[in-house]
């Protein structure tokens, strides 16, 4: 009896649901996405290393269908029916916490690259190799990303208020002028 | 160090969202649509039909 690698793909279908709906922010478009992405997944198993890393392979595939329609269509998607910032539901936040809702504000206004990365090595615990793999980029590019989406986020959520000496000057107008000079050329 | 433990506390509270967030979504039911297109694709290589015939 050889175990088919394609009988665990389901087990997969709620991050890979996750990780849509962080690229896309957007519900109906993330799910059609999922759905692309199980019909790929299940028709090129034969490309899948038993052994290795499945959510990283299927996660892959998924951003691979999310660039190439984000090529086609030249622009990212945008958070239009606002499925990511409003309708999930609200806990309430303690003491120290922050409101989810500030915090969800905040994360979709990083850039696609910056919010895969957090996603796959803050929330989905990937390791920095398996992250680099799955984005097809260097493991230090995205550890960058990683600390430039963290900057970014505390930037927006006021975090660094009390912590202006954290940062260190340079560090913190780097991220500004990265973000100017990206603005001004993109 | 002072600092550093501040600092610490700003990347643990966007971390601690970060995860509160995807744990969100993960929880998430599975629409029937992915269950039903599983068990299609599931139907179809059983069938011996060939994947990819398009025979819709």
């Amino acid at each position: 009896m050889s175990a088919d690698p394609r009988d665990e793909i389901v087990e997969h279908i709620p991050a890979l649901r996750a990780f849509a709906l962080s690229l896309t922010r957007n519900g109906a478009v993330a799910d059609d996405m999922v759905q692309d992405t199980l019909v790929k997944a299940w028709t090129k198993i034969g490309t899948f290393e038993p052994g290795t890393n499945m959510r990283a392979w299927l996660f892959t595939i998924l951003r691979n269908t999310y660039y190439s329609n984000r090529r086609k269509a030249g622009r990212e998607v945008s958070d239009a029916d606002g499925i990511f910032t409003e309708s999930l539901s609200e806990k309430p936040a303690h003491d120290g916490r922050l409101q989810l809702a500030d915090f969800r504000r905040a994360f979709v206004q990083l850039n696609d690259e910056q919010r895969e990365a957090l996603i796959l090595v803050g929330a989905q615990g990937f390791s920095y190799e398996d992250a680099a793999e799955t984005c097809g980029v260097a493991v230090g590019t995205i550890k960058s990303r990683v600390n430039r989406a963290r900057a970014r986020l505390a930037e927006l959520l006021k975090l660094d208020d009390e912590d202006e000496l954290e940062m260190t000057d340079q560090a913190t107008m780097a991220v500004v002028a990265a973000g100017r000079a990206g603005g001004a050329l993109g | 160090m002072g600092h550093t433990r501040r600092k610490d506390t700003g990347a643990e509270a966007i971390d601690e969202n970060l995860r509160r967030v995807y744990q969100d979504m993960l929880e998430e039911k599975v629409p029937d649509r992915f269950l039903d297109l599983i068990a299609q694709l599931r139907a179809q290589d059983e069938g011996g039909e060939p994947t990819g015939g398009d025979s819709k």
